[in-house]
């Protein structure tokens, strides 16, 4: 079956010197959820935008459903798979529902506000109660319920999350963490999730990828990389961030 | 910049396109320089035109020699009273000292070679500089001559007319021929100087000789022993289109030659600056004491009102209360002034912003829209004047010149600074460029670009003042005719609601500034 995403020996050099993206190969299948953890600077989220054509490469080529992107007009490319950012990124002069409703109203959807308010229900926000208010009247954690809302309104095939979570505390994060676990599922809709946190790769990844200096050091389930890591880096990396075995499914 | 060029230009072709007329006999444009005694020999020659039979319209108080020459070479006035000594050093830039006939030979010449202008008769008076001090003073360190001045100027405090600090007739020449160095210099306008070489605030000052103030205070005038300052004949300065094809200009203009002495000066500029009569009942009078009009015919009058000089708050008030109605037009017509200009600004600096959003090199380019800001705004309309000439056209260009810089900063600033985070996510979301620009950027700078506007609109009606020198009227207006004339209240009428029309301004942008600024941003702008 063809990957929904497909990355094949992409190399990406920033000026001279910095290499992003040193021959990395990657596939996402539907569905699937693949996290992307690492150090800052390993190349997660310069991986990531390669996806929705917000990051070239200078080798490599990159496919969105069996399509290489560069052949794809990057504006419908975009309209058609998820963001989230981590900031939220919601725009501070639009109301909640206006925000929720942007991608189907860029799509020239008719019912654009009905998407929007069936996203926000589907992330636990109801449209009555806070779709006329704006971001700065909501809590960090409904804000970033409202930014999956976003990236889901049009019902994209693909989401990708950059950090999404990081900027929450601990408790309102697990709550975050747990609703998009549960709405993935519902929607089958695949997931590629940059994170620094290996608890979160782990309870919410199918494979997790771990990156380091601009490769690719092991890609594998939560298990595997437990069980038979490839390498002394992914041994530590575990090991530094304490994950225990309770928690890897 | 070449953005800006062609708004110049396309503005230009607008603003000519609208105030062309057509019309077989046109009237006689008539200017003058801000000084009483030209407002007076412009309104003489105004008159009795008019008494002639002959249509005319006033131009007085246009900026000094630097505006008024040139609109008199592009055609946009007729003609202006003029001094021979000043055509010679400041016009054709020689430097001589001849007898009066000699300079008038000159001048005539060759104005009509260069710049085809005629030079009419003289009118029968000189007006040269007399370089003036108190006669107690004069008495004390024995003063009689500019040489004599000259021996003890590291002492004195001048206080002369920035005119005559910087042209080349005026201090420069001093110095060059007499060595006068004067201790400190202090620009002062005309009005006050007799004032302040009265009360000891300065020791010198350059008068003129017909002032009429030069006979209320007890002064000296220093005779020019060199004679450095060559002669100063008024005279009529006319196009020459005008004297080949309107022969009753011309006839009428001469009957004034020779007819205006040095003494009836005096007295016509002492009613004037000193008793506040105005300019067209003075010009009337002189007429008709001369014999060129006879007693019955009632001139045509452009302010008849009683000026007795009370500027006390009453006073002033009760001034405003009779100027209303002129009030009301001269402040619509500064408002057409000030909305033009800003409103062509405001199309121009948000294009320009937006478009210099794009590019690497924006930061010099802002630069140097800024540096616009630094040009004084005498020297800006100067330069205009021989290609836009005089009336609203280069006014309406400098103020907007001056306008853009607030908005380009602004915007440009605004735009860049917009939430990062909201304006990647619009992106990533598949927001087209103009989108992003449109839904996010714009909106998200708009109270910055409304600040910038409103900074705009607040030193544009203030610096509209000056359009009031190339003719373009406005308040600006009696501000520079009360300079002239020495007139408090006339000055107040200007400035009063010059004055009002910016806090409006200020106040009615602001509270749209208010409105486009979002709740989450309030408090921070």
């Amino acid at each position: 079956m063809t990957p929904i995403l497909a990355a094949r020996h992409l190399r990406k050099t920033f000026g001279t010197s910095v290499r992003a993206l040193d021959d990395v190969t990657l596939e996402v299948a539907a569905g699937e959820c693949v996290a992307l953890v690492g150090e800052s600077g390993s190349g997660k989220t310069t991986l990531l935008r390669c996806f929705n054509a917000m990051q070239h490469v200078d080798e490599g080529q990159v496919a969105v459903e069996g399509d290489a992107v560069e052949s794809l007009d990057p504006v419908a490319l975009r309209r058609r798979i998820g963001y989230v950012p981590q900031d939220g990124g919601l725009l501070p002069h639009w109301s909640i529902l206006r925000n929720a409703s942007m991608v189907p109203w860029l799509c020239g959807q008719a019912a654009s506000a009905e998407a929007g308010r069936a996203a926000l229900a589907q992330v636990g926000l109801d449209a009555d109660e806070f779709g006329q208010r704006y971001p700065h009247e909501l809590s960090g954690g409904q804000r970033q319920r409202v930014a999956i809302a976003r990236a889901l309104a049009a019902s994209p095939r693909i989401v990708l999350l950059d950090e999404p979570f990081g900027a929450l505390d601990a408790i309102t994060r697990a709550d975050v963490q747990a609703m998009f676990g549960t709405l993935r599922r519902e929607t089958h809709v695949a997931a590629l999730l940059v994170t620094h946190d290996l608890h979160e790769a782990v309870r919410l990844a199918d494979r997790i990828a771990v990156m380091r200096g601009g490769r690719i050091e092991q890609c594998a389930t939560p298990r595997e990389l437990m069980d038979a890591p490839a390498s002394t880096y992914v041994t530590e990396l575990f090991a530094r961030s304490r994950v225990t075995a309770a928690e890897v499914p | 910049m070449s953005r800006v060029c062609w708004g110049w230009i396309l503005v230009g072709t607008l603003l000519l396109l609208l105030s062309a007329s057509v019309s077989a006999q046109p009237p006689i444009v008539v200017g003058s320089k801000p000084f009483g005694e030209s407002y007076l020999l412009a309104e003489l020659f105004a008159q009795i035109m008019e008494a002639r039979g002959l249509s005319v319209t006033r131009r007085p108080g246009l900026g000094g020699t630097e505006i008024v020459f040139p609109a008199l070479v592009r055609g946009d006035i007729d003609l202006y009273p003029e001094y021979t000594g000043s055509g010679l050093r400041v016009i054709l830039k020689q430097d001589s000292s001849k007898l009066p006939f000699e300079v008038f030979d000159t001048v005539s010449r060759t104005f009509a070679a260069q710049y085809d202008l005629r030079w009419l008769p003289p009118l029968g008076f000189e007006n040269t500089y007399a370089m003036s001090v108190r006669t107690e003073m004069a008495e004390r360190l024995g003063l009689r001559t500019l040489s004599d001045a000259a021996r003890v100027s590291s002492t004195l405090r001048a206080g002369f007319t920035a005119d005559f600090i910087g042209q080349v007739d005026g201090l420069p020449a001093l110095r060059d021929a007499y060595g006068l160095a004067p201790r400190e210099v202090n620009a002062l306008a005309p009005a006050v100087k007799y004032q302040a070489l009265a009360s000891g605030a300065v020791d010198i000052i350059d008068a003129y000789s017909t002032d009429g103030l030069l006979a209320r205070y007890p002064l000296t005038v220093l005779e020019d022993d060199r004679r450095v300052f060559p002669p100063y004949d008024a005279a009529a300065l006319v196009r020459g289109a005008v004297a080949r094809d309107r022969p009753a200009v011309i006839a009428a203009l001469s009957e004034l030659s020779g007819r205006l002495d040095v003494r009836l000066m005096r007295r016509l500029n002492e009613r004037i600056e000193v008793d506040g009569e105005p300019v067209a009942r003075v010009a009337a009078d002189t007429l008709r004491d001369l014999g060129l009009v006879s007693s019955d015919v009632t001139p045509r009058s452009t302010s008849q009102r009683d000026r007795s000089r009370s500027t006390g708050a009453a006073g002033v008030l009760a001034y405003l209360q009779a100027e209303r109605l002129n009030l009301w037009r001269m402040t619509l017509r500064h408002l057409v002034l000030v909305g033009l200009s800003l409103g062509l600004a405001v199309l121009a600096g948000v294009a320009l912003a937006l478009s210099l959003n794009r590019i690497r090199f924006a930061e010099p380019v802002i630069r140097a829209v800024g540096v616009l800001q630094t040009i004084p705004g005498l020297a800006l309309l100067a330069f205009m004047i021989p290609v836009l000439g005089i009336g609203t056209l280069p006014a309406v260009t400098a103020l907007f010149l001056y306008s853009l810089y607030p908005i380009v900063r602004n915007t440009f600033t605004g735009i860049r600074g917009a939430d990062s985070g909201a304006v990647a996510a619009a992106h990533a979301l598949g927001m087209t460029p103009g989108q992003v620009l449109r839904y996010v950027r714009l909106p998200l700078a708009s109270p910055i670009i409304v600040a910038g506007i409103r900074t705009a609109a607040v030193v544009n009606v203030g610096t509209a003042t000056l359009a009031a020198l190339v003719g373009a009227g406005g308040l600006g207006h009696p501000i520079v005719a009360g300079l002239a004339l020495a007139d408090t209240r006339m000055i107040l009428s200007g400035a009063i609601p010059a004055a009002l029309l910016a806090l409006a301004v200020d106040a009615s942008l602001g509270w749209l500034q208010r409105r486009v600024t979002p709740a989450y941003a309030r408090g921070q702008v």
